[in-house]
């Protein structure tokens, strides 16, 4: 087959390359490209229309929207520190925990032992297909809410079952990270080190993986983000986070549905304020390494 | 009772943590293939409007008027950063209120769009602003020397979109496209935060009757959703492995 | 719509005074020729001398800023001019080929007439066999163009155009992106179009060629015709300093 000057790396001499990523591959940085594409214009945009209608709308109800405004006002403090901590604090600790099983995964799904490699590959293929709470469900109603270690008796709180249910899938994904960081490693690298008598362990751990490692930054932190993002699903399972939290707040305040629209405007427009910062943050991160390539 | 049926009786006789209730109660068994139908319903639903959403989305982000590419932006931006769950709350709750209702016997105010309707509304603009990116990144991946060719060969505009572009564009968009409706499938879980009657809730529910059920109930979820994921992705994969341009991508 | 009654001794292709700039670059810096029905010319010069510009010109691929083409006496950058009739009467073959991959070879011969001339499928059918027995594809009707080498393809590429029924053939650099060896069997393919008397305009490097078919070449060099001779004369005896650097470079 003729391989002409316009070939773009297919077979096909006349199509270009195609730049969306399938999620959850090494470079896929979708989410976070989205997020931080977004201009300051389009965010004046929807801040007018979130404040313009719902007051339209409100005109007429006795509850007035400046009263929500106050209420949402009064419960910021407790929403925020009580509530929006704990989901970045499972969001962190999820992130903590799902790295280090990931990267372990990661590593056995390159296993040259048959056995390892398949059992990987399909906790990986397990737990990437599972929808996310599903996952929570089970794994919150499976651990027992408190362990017994020797003589003492530890309490597990609820939140922290939470973080070992949304690890998995975590573990499953940065999995797939590591297995196409490493994939992504030329062949040429394995045979190098081979030819200077380096063992498999000493290639893995002093050739291949420092090279992998910058590759994997920007798709880890797109990771987080998504993760953040998944942390309210928590509040299904009773755990006291901002939605929950947000909930109760309304309850509190006789549940006027003039609340409803502040209260949850104001939770959507925390966690895009804060995954927009990482979003830019992921993209500045992967293009600086991608020159050094 | 028929003897599988009464297999699973006895088994939750002796082993009461093991109810597979499901299995030998008919109104159980009604519960789950309710639940299964819905959550089927709910993803065919939502994949057939977000692609419609992305088609529709991905064309006006080509048009020349900037007061609706800034409003399409505006929609993309929000729908995917932000959590679906909290959508769906929003859609529902804050949006919620200001649905008109009707009467149907004078006294009940039902509103229009149900909770369902406001499921399949929140998770198809959700799906869909993916779809706008899966779809601009297709019809930009057809080189604009093929279109030429097209135009030399006397085609206008709207043929070479419909017999060039689109064609190329659904065929390379395909595997990114394939991912977002899985995903799809597995965001629809979470319309139980707003009592869609989907199979994790309808799993719940059984096991808040019949506690002993609890361990049951996971076993089946857990399998479930595999199977019904993993019969999308193979069902995905075959519709890709048809539409292979030969030669194109080995 | 001005509509001259164009007759064969009037040049089929006329390009008077033409002048392109694409934003600040000027390419094109007043070119003229004529061409006449049956005539082979060819289109040398070094890369950026304008002279794909010229030929996507002649098509409208390309506007111009001033001067005029007309082909068959209708004026190609006239505002109210019918595209599709220019088309119907100038068929093209670039160096990309840019055959529809999701087509195989016969459909993307066949898919123009059926489309935009609305002739029939049963006609188109059999005009498209014969176009692939000509360029020599035989075998070939079933194969999508991924499956096709690049020599091949190209072949197709003239077929499709030519399934048009054009008057005037313009090819451009249609070898540059073939391994040698397949080079051959196009040049083969254009020869066999040019002897059955087709107008055609080629913009080649292929030097050797080019002295065996052409009735004419045109050297070009940053924007202007720089000479132009009857293959027997031009490469032994160029005139003008700048084509002799260019042909010594090149032969």
């Amino acid at each position: 087959m003729s391989r002409g000057l316009y070939n773009n790396g297919t077979d096909l001499a006349v199509m270009k390359p195609y730049s969306y990523n399938q999620a959850g591959q090494v470079h896929d940085l979708q989410f976070s490209r989205w997020m931080a594409a977004f201009s300051p214009r389009s965010l004046v945009v929807i801040g007018l229309l979130f404040c313009l209608w719902p007051g339209f709308a409100m005109a007429q109800s006795n509850y007035s929207f400046s009263q929500a405004i106050d209420a949402l006002w009064r419960w910021l403090p407790f929403i925020v520190s009580k509530g929006f901590m704990l989901n970045l604090i499972v969001s962190f600790l999820t992130m903590l925990i799902g790295t280090i099983a990931g990267v372990l995964l990661g590593l056995g799904q390159i296993s040259p032992l048959k056995p390892i490699m398949h059992f990987s590959k399909l906790v990986t293929q397990l737990f990437r297909n599972s929808p996310w709470l599903v996952l929570l469900f089970i794994v919150m109603l499976a651990l027992p809410f408190e362990i017994q270690i020797g003589e003492q008796i530890f309490q597990i709180p609820d939140w922290l079952k939470a973080v070992f249910g949304l690890s998995l899938p975590i573990m499953a994904n940065i999995s797939e990270i590591v297995r196409g960081a490493i994939q992504s490693v030329p062949t040429g690298q394995w045979e190098a080190a081979d030819s200077l008598a380096y063992s498999r362990q000493q290639t893995l751990w002093l050739v291949i993986l420092p090279q992998c490692f910058k590759r994997m930054i920007p798709p880890w932190m797109n990771w987080y983000a998504i993760l953040t993002m998944a942390t309210p699903l928590i509040s299904l399972l009773g755990v006291e986070e901002i939605i929950t939290l947000s909930r109760q707040a309304m309850e509190a305040e006789d549940n006027h549905p003039e609340l409803l629209i502040p209260f949850f405007g104001f939770a959507l427009v925390i966690f895009f304020a804060y995954c927009y910062p990482i979003a830019r943050y992921t993209l500045r991160l992967e293009k600086r390494f991608s020159v050094k390539q | 009772m028929n003897s599988f049926q009464q297999y699973f009786f006895d088994l939750a006789q002796q082993n009461p943590k093991w109810n597979f209730i499901y299995l030998y109660d008919p109104s159980q068994t009604e519960r789950v293939i309710d639940g299964l139908l819905m959550t089927i319903q709910l993803s065919v639903v939502c994949v057939i409007l977000s692609v419609i959403i992305g088609v529709v989305g991905a064309w006006i982000q080509g048009s020349h008027s900037r007061t609706l590419r800034l409003v399409m932006q505006g929609y993309i931006q929000f729908f995917r950063n932000t959590p679906p769950l909290v959508q769906l709350l929003f859609f529902y709750f804050a949006l919620g209120q200001f649905t008109p209702t009707y009467s149907p016997d004078g006294w009940l105010e039902v509103p229009i769009i149900s909770n369902v309707g406001w499921a399949i509304i929140s998770l198809s603009f959700f799906a869909g602003a993916f779809n706008i990116e899966i779809f601009r990144a297709g019809i930009q991946a057809v080189p604009e020397s093929t279109q030429e060719a097209a135009e030399s060969l006397g085609m206008n505009r709207l043929q070479i979109y419909i017999y060039i572009v689109l064609p190329l564009a659904f065929r390379v968009s395909l595997p990114a496209l394939n991912n977002n409706l899985v995903n799809l499938v597995k965001t629809t879980t979470q319309a139980l935060a707003i009592a869609v009657p989907e199979l994790l809730y309808q799993m719940i529910s059984i096991y808040n009757d019949y506690s002993t059920a609890q361990n049951a109930c996971m076993v089946f979820l857990f399998f479930a959703y595999f199977l019904l994921v993993g019969i999308l992705v193979f069902g995905m994969h075959k519709w890709e492995r048809q539409l292979r341009i030969p030669g194109y991508g080995t | 719509m001005t509509s001259h009654k164009w007759t064969p001794d009037q040049p089929l292709v006329s390009i008077k005074d033409v002048y392109k700039s694409f934003g600040e670059l000027e390419v094109l810096k007043g070119v003229s020729l004529d061409i006449m029905q049956g005539e082979v010319i060819c289109i040398i010069g070094p890369s950026g001398s304008g002279k794909s510009t010229l030929i996507r010109c002649i098509n409208a691929l390309n506007t111009i800023n001033s001067g005029s083409i007309a082909v068959e006496g209708q004026e190609v950058h006239d505002p109210d001019l019918d595209k599709l009739e220019l088309r119907k009467k100038v068929g093209m073959v670039f160096q990309q080929y840019n055959l529809f991959p999701h087509k195989t070879a016969l459909e993307n011969i066949m898919m123009a007439p059926i489309k935009v001339l609305k002739q029939s499928e049963a006609e188109v059918a059999e005009r498209a066999r014969k176009l692939i027995k000509r360029v020599n594809l035989v075998g070939k009707e079933n194969s999508y163009p991924g499956e096709l080498s690049g020599g091949q393809q190209q072949r197709v590429a003239i077929a499709r155009s030519l399934a048009m029924n054009p008057d005037v053939m313009l090819f451009d650099e249609v070898t540059a992106a073939l391994d040698p060896e397949t080079v051959n069997e196009v040049l083969l393919a254009i020869k066999d179009l040019a002897k059955d008397g087709m107008t055609c305009i080629l913009v080649t490097h292929e030097m050797g060629f080019a002295r065996e078919i052409a009735d004419h070449i045109y050297f070009t060099d940053r924007g202007v015709i720089v000479e132009h001779g009857p293959p027997a004369t031009f490469f032994t005896d160029a005139k003008d300093p700048r084509t002799r650097e260019f042909l010594s470079q090149i032969l």
